[in-house]
Parts: C-alpha cells; structure tokens; sequence
C-alpha cells in the first residue's frame, strides 16, 4: 500500500470540497441508518418498548438531529446526481462547477420548504 | 476460410494489435461503481419518500408510534418499498464505507478488522431488517389497545 500521496492534481477547489462533503455525508448516513433499523427492530418486543424509543426521536435536541440528517441526505442526493452527470454527460466535467452550485441553490430550496415544516412539528407543542 | 486465417497470422507477427491486459481480479470494482450510480438514483425515489410520509404529512414525527407502524406495514406497498430501502441502502452505503476504509487504512492487518466489522454490521442489520418485515404483528394480543392501529380493534 502507498502512503499519502505527495501532489496530485486534483486538489482544493469545489472539486475536492464537494467530494469531501459527499463522503462525510455518506458516512453519517450509513452510521444513522445502522441505529435506525435497531431502534424499528424494538416493533418486535412491544409497542411499549417502540414508543419509548421513538419518544427519545421526538425531543427538540432530536428534531435538531433529524433535521441534520435531512440535511446531510438532500446534499448526498443532489451531488449524487452531478456525480452521475459528470460521469455519464459528455459535457458534464466541463460544468461540474457550475452544477455544484446549482445542487447548493437546490439544497437551499429543498430546505427551505422542509424546515419550517419539521421545526414547526418539532417546536410547535405536538404532544 | 482456411487461407484467410493464415493471412492473419502472418500479419501478427511484426505487429500484434492491442491486447487488453487479462484482469487478474475480475470485475468486481467496475460493478460495484455501476452499482453506486444505479442504486443511488432509485434510493432518491425511496428515501425522499420515506422522509416525506414520516416527517412531513400530518404532525410529522409527532404522529410516528407503533400504530403508526403498525397502519404501514399492514399495506404491502410500504413492505415492499422498506424492503427495497434497506437493501439498496445498506448496500450502498457498506460499499461506500468499504472504499473509504481501503483509502485510509494502509496497514493489512488494520484494513482486514476494519472490513470484518463492516461486513458483519452489514448482515446483522440486514438480516434483522429483513426479519422485521415479515415477522411484524401489528396487533400482539397482549398489548393495550390504545397503542395499536385502529383495525386490530375493528
Ligand atoms: C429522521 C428521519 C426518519 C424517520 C423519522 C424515520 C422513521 C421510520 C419509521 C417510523 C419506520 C418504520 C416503518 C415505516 O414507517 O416505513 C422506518 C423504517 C425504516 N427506515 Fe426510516 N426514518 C427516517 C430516516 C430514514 C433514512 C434517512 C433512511 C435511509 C437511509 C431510513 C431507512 C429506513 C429503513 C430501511 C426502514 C425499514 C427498517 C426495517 O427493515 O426494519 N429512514 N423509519
Ligand atoms: C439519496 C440517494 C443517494 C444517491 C443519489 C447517492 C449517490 C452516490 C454516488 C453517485 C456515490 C459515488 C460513488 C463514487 O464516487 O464512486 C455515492 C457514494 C457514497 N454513498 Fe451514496 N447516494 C445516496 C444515498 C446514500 C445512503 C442512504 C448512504 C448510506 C447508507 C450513502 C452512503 C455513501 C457512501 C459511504 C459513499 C462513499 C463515498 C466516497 O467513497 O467518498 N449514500 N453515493
């Protein structure tokens, strides 16, 4: 296995950073999604034992969490597609730039409509 | 037939096309990115609509309980669409946690634990999920009915 590599050309800029986010997003999905299919697995003990732990998902602290992983999923999912463009588009290495702002502007968007939503399920009494 | 082989013998000798060098590994990276592209377009459709029905229809994640549950899952479409979810998923993201681990991890002995953790997280969750799925009951017996969906009752 070689170590680090020393200069490669492929560094800084949106290029790097959006690869960067990519893979931390990935990860923190991956880890969330092995502590969500636990947590529904307690459907098998007893609905008492289930509405415990989805009652720890439905405090302000959580929703503040949840609302982060939302985050974390749009950004994924909207790279994922320029990801696709790049590879699959003729001229998609070409604007790959401008197509990471267009994910920003998109992700924007998307939380713009999600967030007052949650947080007002969240925040806004409930029960 | 037989002369026109000949003649193409004879050009090889001087100059013998281009031979792709045979993999020794098989193709498995080359699917495993096709794989990456194809399941991450359907995960789109999945997960969005997971997070939409869960969080934002109704009181979002106020209205999730184990009658909640219980409502979809009793249609076999949430079945079918969870099922999906959590293969496509988990797929997708050991695969991706398995490049990361091959990029960071450079001693052998490191990498080797790394992915056999990986890969036995992968089959717990899985297998459980699976299970999950088809062994729920909405409406155990002994529970109280106020905690079940409404048709265990009906
Ligand atoms: C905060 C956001 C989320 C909430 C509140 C939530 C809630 C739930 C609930 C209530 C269930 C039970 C069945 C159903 O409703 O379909 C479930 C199951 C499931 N969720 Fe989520 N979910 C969230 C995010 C995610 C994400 C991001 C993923 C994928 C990466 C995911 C993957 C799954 C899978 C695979 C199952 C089936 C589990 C099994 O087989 O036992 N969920 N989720
Ligand atoms: C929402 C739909 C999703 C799309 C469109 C998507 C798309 C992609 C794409 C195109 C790649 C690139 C792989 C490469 O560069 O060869 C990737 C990597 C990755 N994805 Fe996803 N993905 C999605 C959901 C998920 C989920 C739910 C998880 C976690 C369970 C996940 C975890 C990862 C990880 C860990 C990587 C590896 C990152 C790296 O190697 O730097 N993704 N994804």
């Amino acid at each position: 296995m070689p170590t680090a590599p020393a200069g490669t050309l492929y560094r800084g800029r949106e290029g790097m950073w959006s690869w960067v986010a990519h893979r931390v997003t990935g990860v923190l999905i991956f880890f969330f999604l092995l502590v969500h299919v636990l947590d529904t697995a307690l459907v098998r003990v007893s609905p008492e034992a289930y509405n415990a732990a989805i009652g720890t998902y439905q405090t302000p602290i959580m929703g503040l969490g949840e609302a982060g992983l939302v985050a974390a999923i749009v950004f994924h999912a909207f790279n994922g597609i320029r990801i696709l463009l790049v590879d699959f588009w003729a001229k998609g290495p070409k604007y790959q730039k401008v197509m990471l702002w267009v994910v920003v502007g998109l992700f924007v968007v998307t939380m713009a409509g999600f967030l007052p939503r949650h947080l007002m399920n969240v925040f806004g009494g409930g029960h | 037939m037989a002369h026109g082989t000949a003649a193409v013998a004879k050009l090889d000798s001087p100059r013998s096309p281009y031979v792709r060098r045979k993999t020794t590994r098989g193709n498995y990276e080359l699917y495993s990115w096709v794989f990456m592209r194809a399941s991450g377009v359907v995960l789109i459709v999945l997960i969005f609509g997971h997070l939409f029905v869960n969080l934002m229809v109704g009181d979002g994640v106020h209205a999730i309980d184990f009658g909640f549950v219980g409502g979809k899952w009793a249609n076999p479409l949430w079945q079918v669409w969870d099922l999906l979810m959590l293969w496509l998923a988990m797929i997708h993201g050991t695969n991706g946690v398995r490049t990361i681990i091959n990029d960071y991890a450079t001693r052998d002995l490191t990498r080797g634990i790394l992915k056999g953790l990986l890969l036995l997280a992968f089959a717990v969750v899985v297998v459980l999920g699976t299970l999950v799925i088809f062994t729920f009951d909405p409406c155990p017996p002994d529970a109280p009915a106020e905690l079940l969906a409404s048709f265990c009752t009906a």
